[in-house]
C-alpha cells in the first residue's frame, strides 16, 4: 500500500517536471489514433446527432437527457476540485450565483442570454476565487464543513436580497434565449416557444466542450500539478510549485462551470428560486462523481446518466428518490468505493 | 441586554452539547458525523412521542431518546464507518458515507413521521426574572439538565478507563492498541455517545423550539459553525464554540430581521478562518 502510493507520487512528480507530456502507448504509436478515441468519436456522433434527430419530437425524453448534461457538466466541476484533493460541497451555490446573475441581467436590464451565460460563469468564479483564496487554506472536512456552510449562506443570502433578488418568491420570468446574431448574420436563431430541441443542442455542446477543456487541462502540466496537490501540498510546493495559485484555479474553473450550468437551467426553467439548489443538490454532484469513478473523467457523466436515467426509467420509485439516492451512496461506498467505471478500467 | 445574555446563555448551554457529541466522533474516528442534525431530529421525535403523544415522564422520554440514538450510532459504527475506514484510500469516501446516512435518516423521518411541525407542551411552567430579564421555567430546565450532561461527559472522558480508552484512541491509534485497547469497541462507544448527545440535545430542545423532519440540515450546519469556530476534535473548542454561536445568535435575533443573522454569522466565519483556519483552540492542521 506504501509503495504503490510512493511509486504514483514519484509518478506525478515526474510528470510535473517534464510539463505533462505522457509515453505514447502501444496501440497509438501503430494507429494515428487509439481504438478509444475511436469509440468516444462515434459515442459524440450519437449523442450530436444522432439522437436529436430521432427524438426530435419527444419533449420528455429530450428534456431528461437535457437534464442529465448539464447536471453531468456542473459535476464535472465538482470532479476538478476532487482532483486537487477537496470534498467541494459548495458547488450548488454557484450554480445558485449562476442562475440569478442570468436572472437579474435578462429580467432588470434585458441582457441577452448569449451574453449572460458567459457572464453567469465569470461573475461565479470572481465570486469563486474571492471566497476561494482564504478557504482553500482549509482541508479534507474542514473545507467540506465550511463549504457546505457556502451553501447554506448563499441560499439565505438571495432569500435577503429584497427587491434585487425578490426574495423568496424568486424571479420567475426570465425570457428564452433571443437569436445570436454579429454584423447582421444570425448565427443562433432564437429559441422558440417550449420547443426543447434548442436547449439540447445547446446542452449537448456545453458538456461537450466542457469534456474536452478538462481533458486537455487535466493532461497538461497544469492537471499534474493539480494531482500533486491531493498528494501532497507540502512537497508540491517545495518543488516550486505556487500551491494557492493552482488551488484557487481549479476552485475558480469548478465554480465558471457550476454558473454556466446555473445559467443554463434559470433559461431552461425560466424561473430560479434561492431554493433551487441547495446543500442536498451539492451531495448529489458529488454522488454523480463518486458513482462513476473519481479516477475519471467521464465518471461524472457516467454517474448522472445513469442515476438520472434509471429514475425516469422507474416511474414508480420516485418519491422514493432522495432515500434511494442514499442507499446508493452508502452502498456504494461499503462495497464498490471507486465507481463503476473502476471495474473496467483498473488504475 | 440581560434578555439576551440570558437567551445566549440557554441556546449556548445547548450548543455545547451538539458541538461536543460532534467533536468526540471526529477526534475518536477522524469521521465528521453528517448526520448530527439527524440524529438531533430523530431524539426531539422520540421525546415528541414518548412525552407529548404517549404523555410519558418527560426524564424517561429522554432516557428512551438517548438510547435509541445510540443504538443508531452503535449501528452506524458497526456496519457502515467501521468497514469504509478500513477499505477507504481517500478521506472522501467516509465523507460521502457520512452524507448518505444523514440523507437516509432524513428521509426515514420524512416517511414515517411526516412534514409536519412537532413541538411538545412545556414540562415545567413559571417564569424566573434575572436582572431585567425573564427566563422561562422550561428553557431553565434545559439548561441545567445540559449542564449536567457535560459536566457528567467531561467526567466520563476524564476519569474512566473507556474514557481514558477514548483519549488515547484520539492521540494516537496505534499506540492505543498496543496497549490492549478494544478500538472497535471504544470506537463504537465513542460513536453510541456521540449520537446519544445529539438526540439528547433533540430531546431538551423540542421543549423550547418545535421540529420537523427535514430540520437536520440546519442544526447540522450549525454544529460544523461551532466546531469550526472551537476547533475541531477539542472539547474545549467544542464548548467554546457552542456558546460563542449561541450569544451570536441571540444577539442576531434581537436586533436583525429574520434571517439575516446567520448570512452575517457565516461571512463572519469565513473571515475568521482567513485569519485562523483552525479555530480558537484547534491545533494547527496538517
Amino acid at each position: 500500500m506504501a509503495a504503490t502510493r510512493k511509486v504514483e507520487s514519484e509518478r506525478v512528480e515526474e510528470k510535473v517536471r517534464e510539463g505533462g507530456k505522457g509515453k505514447p502507448g502501444i496501440l497509438s504509436s501503430v494507429l494515428p489514433f487509439s481504438l478509444s478515441s475511436v469509440l468516444l468519436f462515434f459515442l459524440g456522433l450519437i449523442y450530436l446527432i444522432i439522437f436529436p434527430l430521432l427524438y426530435r419530437d419527444s419533449r420528455y425524453v429530450l428534456g431528461v437527457v437535457i437534464n442529465a448534461s448539464m447536471l453531468s457538466v456542473i459535476s464535472l466541476g465538482v470532479w476538478l476540485t476532487f482532483t486537487i484533493g477537496r470534498t467541494n460541497i459548495s458547488q450548488g451555490a454557484f450554480a445558485l450565483i449562476g442562475g440569478y446573475t442570468t436572472a437579474i441581467l435578462s429580467v432588470r436590464y434585458g441582457v441577452s442570454f448569449w451574453l449572460c451565460l458567459p457572464l453567469s460563469g465569470l461573475m461565479a468564479a470572481l465570486i469563486g476565487a474571492l471566497i476561494g483564496w482564504p478557504i482553500l487554506r482549509l482541508r479534507g472536512v474542514y473545507f467540506a464543513m465550511i463549504t457546505l456552510s457556502l451553501t447554506e449562506a448563499t441560499r439565505l443570502a438571495f432569500l435577503n436580497g429584497g427587491d434585487f433578488t425578490r426574495g423568496g418568491t424568486g424571479i420567475v420570468d426570465i425570457p428564452r434565449p433571443g437569436a445570436l446574431s454579429i454584423a447582421g448574420i444570425t448565427l443562433i436563431p432564437a429559441f422558440k416557444g417550449s420547443d426543447p430541441l434548442p436547449f439540447y443542442y445547446l446542452a449537448a455542446s456545453l458538456l461537450v466542450l466542457t469534456l474536452i477543456s478538462l481533458r486537455r487541462l487535466t493532461q497538461s502540466r497544469i492537471g499534474w500539478v493539480f494531482r500533486s496537490l491531493r498528494q501532497n501540498e507540502e512537497l508540491a510546493s517545495s518543488i516550486g510549485i505556487n500551491v494557492a495559485k493552482y488551488r484557487v484555479m481549479a476552485y475558480a474553473i469548478c465554480c465558471f462551470i457550476g454558473g454556466l450550468g446555473g445559467s443554463f437551467f434559470a433559461a431552461f426553467q425560466q424561473n430560479i428560486y434561492p431554493a433551487t439548489y441547495t446543500v442536498t443538490d451539492s451531495i448529489y454532484f458529488m454522488l454523480y462523481c463518486f458513482l462513476g469513478g473519481l479516477d475519471y473523467l467521464f465518471g461524472p457523466v457516467v454517474g448522472a446518466f445513469l442515476l438520472i436515467i434509471s429514475f425516469e426509467l422507474l416511474h414508480s420509485i420516485q418519491t422514493y428518490q432522495t432515500m434511494i439516492y442514499a442507499i446508493i451512496m452508502i452502498t456504494f461506498m461499503l462495497w464498490l468505493p471507486n465507481g463503476i467505471l473502476s471495474l473496467r478500467f483498473k488504475k | 441586554m440581560s434578555q439576551m445574555i440570558i437567551n445566549g446563555m440557554v441556546l449556548g448551554m445547548i450548543y455545547a452539547l451538539i458541538a461536543l457529541g460532534l467533536t468526540l466522533i471526529f477526534s475518536i474516528m477522524n469521521v465528521v458525523n453528517f448526520a448530527h442534525g439527524q440524529m438531533y431530529m430523530l431524539g426531539g421525535f422520540v421525546v415528541y412521542y414518548l412525552y407529548g403523544v404517549y404523555q410519558l415522564n418527560y426524564f424517561l422520554a429522554l432516557i428512551a431518546a438517548a438510547l435509541a440514538l445510540a443504538v443508531i450510532g452503535i449501528i452506524f459504527e458497526k456496519f457502515f464507518f467501521r468497514r469504509v475506514i478500513r477499505l477507504a484510500k481517500r478521506e472522501e469516501n467516509t465523507m460521502l458515507l457520512a452524507m448518505g446516512t444523514a440523507l437516509l435518516l432524513e428521509n426515514l423521518a420524512l416517511f414515517s413521521f411526516g412534514e409536519k411541525q412537532r413541538g411538545v407542551p412545556p414540562v415545567v411552567t413559571g417564569v424566573y426574572e434575572i436582572g431585567g430579564g425573564y427566563l422561562p421555567a422550561g428553557r431553565a430546565l434545559v439548561f441545567f439538565v445540559a449542564l449536567f450532561l457535560v459536566i457528567g461527559l467531561l467526567l466520563f472522558v476524564q476519569y474512566t478507563r473507556p474514557g481514558r480508552a477514548m483519549r488515547a484512541l484520539a492521540q494516537d491509534k496505534e499506540a492505543t492498541y498496543l496497549q490492549g485497547v478494544d478500538i472497535n469497541q471504544i470506537s463504537a462507544l465513542g460513536f453510541a455517545i456521540g449520537a446519544a448527545l445529539a438526540g439528547l440535545a433533540g430531546g431538551l430542545l423540542i421543549t423550547i423550539f418545535a421540529i420537523n423532519a427535514g430540520s437536520g440540515t440546519a442544526v447540522s450546519t450549525k454544529a460544523f459553525t461551532m466546531i469550526m469556530i472551537g476547533g475541531a476534535g477539542v472539547v474545549s473548542g467544542a464548548i467554546l464554540g457552542g456558546f460563542v454561536l449561541g450569544f451570536c445568535e441571540a444577539i442576531g435575533y434581537e436586533t436583525l430581521p429574520g434571517s439575516t443573522t446567520y448570512l452575517i454569522i457565516f461571512i463572519a466565519l469565513i473571515l475568521f478562518l482567513i485569519v485562523r483556519p483552525q479555530g480558537i483552540m484547534g491545533r494547527p492542521q496538517g
